[in-house]
């Protein structure tokens, strides 16, 4: 770990998508590549201000797809980088998210999600894209992405982001939506000295063929570019030394399942949840916005005596699947949430059924945030 | 036994002994201009980070080129390696791919590169047609030549690659046949010491799958239709349109200073930095 070399240390009343900005700024992001895209611009925006005075680069690109392959390239040119959109971006970056996946390249994807399929509502906010993150691109992998549910958290998250990408050479998603993206609130900017960072590691084996450069489930170091490497990337199928190799059956086996257990053996050191349900006899299961509906109905409940608990997904991919199983073992009823038809309840009753009555209740209409007396409704009806 | 080793060996990764290009293929004939053109300048392969995309061409740094080389997906080469310059701004950043990847589904990120001016060196084989994938129309398929995805002849019209690439604001752009080496290995030269987006645009021979669909014939007969239709540039310029009808245009089609865009970037972050001290 090493110290953050700059932060807008202060309390600050601003925008999600500023927070997320000033959060990539304290991580160390030194690239960020993207295209206009509403509800996600604001970032772009402001980090085409914010990016040279810290000696950065801001790139607009021709379209998504140059944003995420720049941001990529950046990376493996040793660059802490940083791409932003929304929805209809993701769905073109995802051939190259595959990349950056086969080739373990530390990036962070923020995707302020809006109402879709499709051009959909650009301004509203909605959980769209939780499952198109987890599987939109071709191929078998796993991802991980982490739920913000306010201003603050879009900038501890992001910073959290940059240091999964790095620990484990992954590209790490922030999932916020057009709500918190657009939200003002009071955001905690500690001082630099007070943000740990990971830092890269680089190998110092000068001959790839005598070094692991890929495929190691407990991370190779990167053998980032310009430094007399010679490093051989390539998305195709690989060995160790990122040699393409098309025809041993053990080597395509470990191009696709070292890449996955990297992340599932590391499962324990990425998820965070937060649970709040001691004593409950029904669960609210969120992540993201809804999450703050969630604890406004809680808390409207236990007024009336019902004794309802939270439980916020803060990682969603890698999926937190113990602690659903946990909640389904302790408390009978769960309730799920989500700003969308229901993307991550058929994962929550996967974990939790055999256990609990699991129950999924969206907001009235797609698109607005749950009416905590909605919420309420739904759980005297479970507790009936 | 005395093995003789290619003087130019010495440029390759040691444990890689074999290249997947077919008998005939214009891609040894370009590889040694790379290759040349970097011993003649005196630079090492330290200097560089090779990018390339998909397809016959893309193999020619990636993995023979004893460098940093990032193979990419299919049509985005151009725009990883603006993320790659930018980042190394002090390195050379050399994109070999064909004319599918490059001007088909990669066509934007190239007229945008050059149109950014950003400091790359593009060597662009084209073969005029999809070779890896077994001989289907590219944009710079001649008109009228019947290919698996044009049976009855194709009905469009061809990209004419490095004019195009003049029109989008590239500062050096060459175009030479694989019959021309020198001159080719020269205008690689050229694009590595430009100051900004170099195309070098490399006409080269398919016999496999273009050969075959243009019934042109082996390599030795494309390589002499090569010869005998390259018309220069300068005198390609006083001729009739007509005249010009199924020729190769070669030659330097544009050589200019203008500002680059990673050098624009250093110069803005020095600026700022200054302005705050």
């Amino acid at each position: 770990m090493i110290k953050a070399r700059t932060a807008l240390a202060g309390t600050h009343f601003d925008m999600g998508n500023w927070a997320c900005a000033e959060g990539a700024i304290a991580a160390g992001c030194n690239f960020v590549a993207g295209y206009p895209i509403t509800p996600a611009s604001e970032v772009a925006n402001y980090m085409a201000k914010r990016l040279p005075q810290v000696g950065g680069i801001f790139l607009q690109t021709e379209d998504e797809i140059a944003a995420i392959c720049s941001v990529i390239g950046a990376s493996w040119a040793g660059c802490r980088a940083l791409t932003v959109t929304s929805g209809p971006g993701i769905s073109l970056m995802q051939e190259n998210i595959g990349f950056a996946v086969s080739t373990e390249t530390p990036i962070v994807i923020i995707d302020v999600q809006r109402l879709g399929p499709s051009t959909g509502v650009p301004s509203i906010g909605m959980a769209g894209d939780i499952v198109q993150v987890a599987r939109g691109s071709h191929g078998d992998y796993q991802i991980i992405a982490l739920c913000p549910e306010s201003p603050q958290e879009m900038f501890d998250l992001t910073i959290r982001a940059f240091n999964i990408a790095e620990t484990y050479r992954v590209p790490v998603f922030l999932m916020a939506d057009g709500f918190i993206g657009h939200m003002r609130e009071q955001i905690i900017i500690p001082p630099a000295d007070q943000i740990d960072l990971v830092e890269r590691r680089v190998p110092t084996v000068a001959d790839p063929m005598k070094r692991q450069d890929f495929l190691d489930i407990g991370v190779a170091p990167m053998p980032v570019f310009g430094k007399g490497l010679q490093a051989h990337v390539t998305s195709s199928c690989h060995d160790e030394h990122g040699m393409r190799n098309l025809t041993e059956p053990a080597v395509m086996h470990r191009y696709v399942m070292n890449p996955i257990q990297k992340i599932l053996t590391h499962r324990d050191q990425i998820v965070e949840v937060r649970e709040d349900y001691v004593n409950a006899d029904l669960v609210l299961v969120t992540y993201g916005t809804v999450s703050r509906s969630a604890r406004a109905a809680a808390r409207l409940a236990r007024n009336q005596g019902l004794r309802v608990g939270t439980l916020r997904l803060i990682t969603c991919w890698p999926f937190p699947e113990e602690a659903i199983r946990k909640a389904a073992s302790r408390v009978n009823n769960l309730l799920v949430l989500e700003n969308n038809s229901g993307q991550l309840y058929p994962y929550i009753r996967a974990e939790a059924a055999h256990a609990s009555r699991v129950e999924f209740l969206g907001p009235q209409f797609l698109g607005q945030i749950h009416d905590p007396n909605a919420i309420l409704e739904k759980v005297k009806e479970m507790l009936a | 036994m005395n093995a003789t080793v290619h003087p130019l060996r010495k440029y390759a990764r040691p444990h890689v002994t074999r290249t997947t290009t077919c008998p005939g293929c214009g891609n040894g004939i370009a590889t040694q201009a790379i290759l040349r053109a970097i011993e003649e300048l005196d630079l090492r392969m330290d200097d560089f980070v090779f990018v390339s995309g998909i397809g016959c061409s893309a193999w020619i740094p990636s993995p023979f080129f004893a460098a940093d080389t990032l193979h990419t997906t299919h049509g985005r080469p151009v725009a990883f390696a603006t993320g790659v310059k930018l980042g190394l701004p002090e390195k050379h950043v050399m994109v070999v791919s064909g004319d599918g990847d490059l001007t088909a589904i990669g066509g934007n990120h190239l007229i945008h590169a050059a149109r950014r001016n950003i400091g790359l060196t593009v060597v662009l084989m084209n073969n005029g047609i999809y070779g890896m994938t077994g001989g289907q129309t590219a944009p710079t398929t001649p008109r009228g030549i019947s290919t698996v995805t044009s049976p009855y002849g194709s009905l469009e019209h061809s990209f004419d690659i490095a004019p195009m690439i003049v029109s989008a604001g590239a500062a050096y752009v060459a175009r030479w046949t694989t019959h021309h080496p020198r001159q080719l290995t020269k205008a690689i030269k050229k694009g590595l010491t430009k100051k900004g987006f170099a195309l070098i645009e490399v006409v080269t021979q398919c016999p496999v799958q273009f050969g075959r669909a243009s019934k042109l014939g082996g390599a030795v007969e494309i390589l002499k239709h090569f010869k005998s239709n390259s018309v220069r540039i300068e005198k390609a310029r006083k001729m009739d349109p007509a005249e010009l009808l199924g020729k190769i245009v070669v030659g330097e089609f544009v050589d200019i200073e203008k500002p680059e865009l990673s050098s624009e970037w250093t110069r803005l972050i020095h600026s700022m930095r200054e302005g705050r001290q």
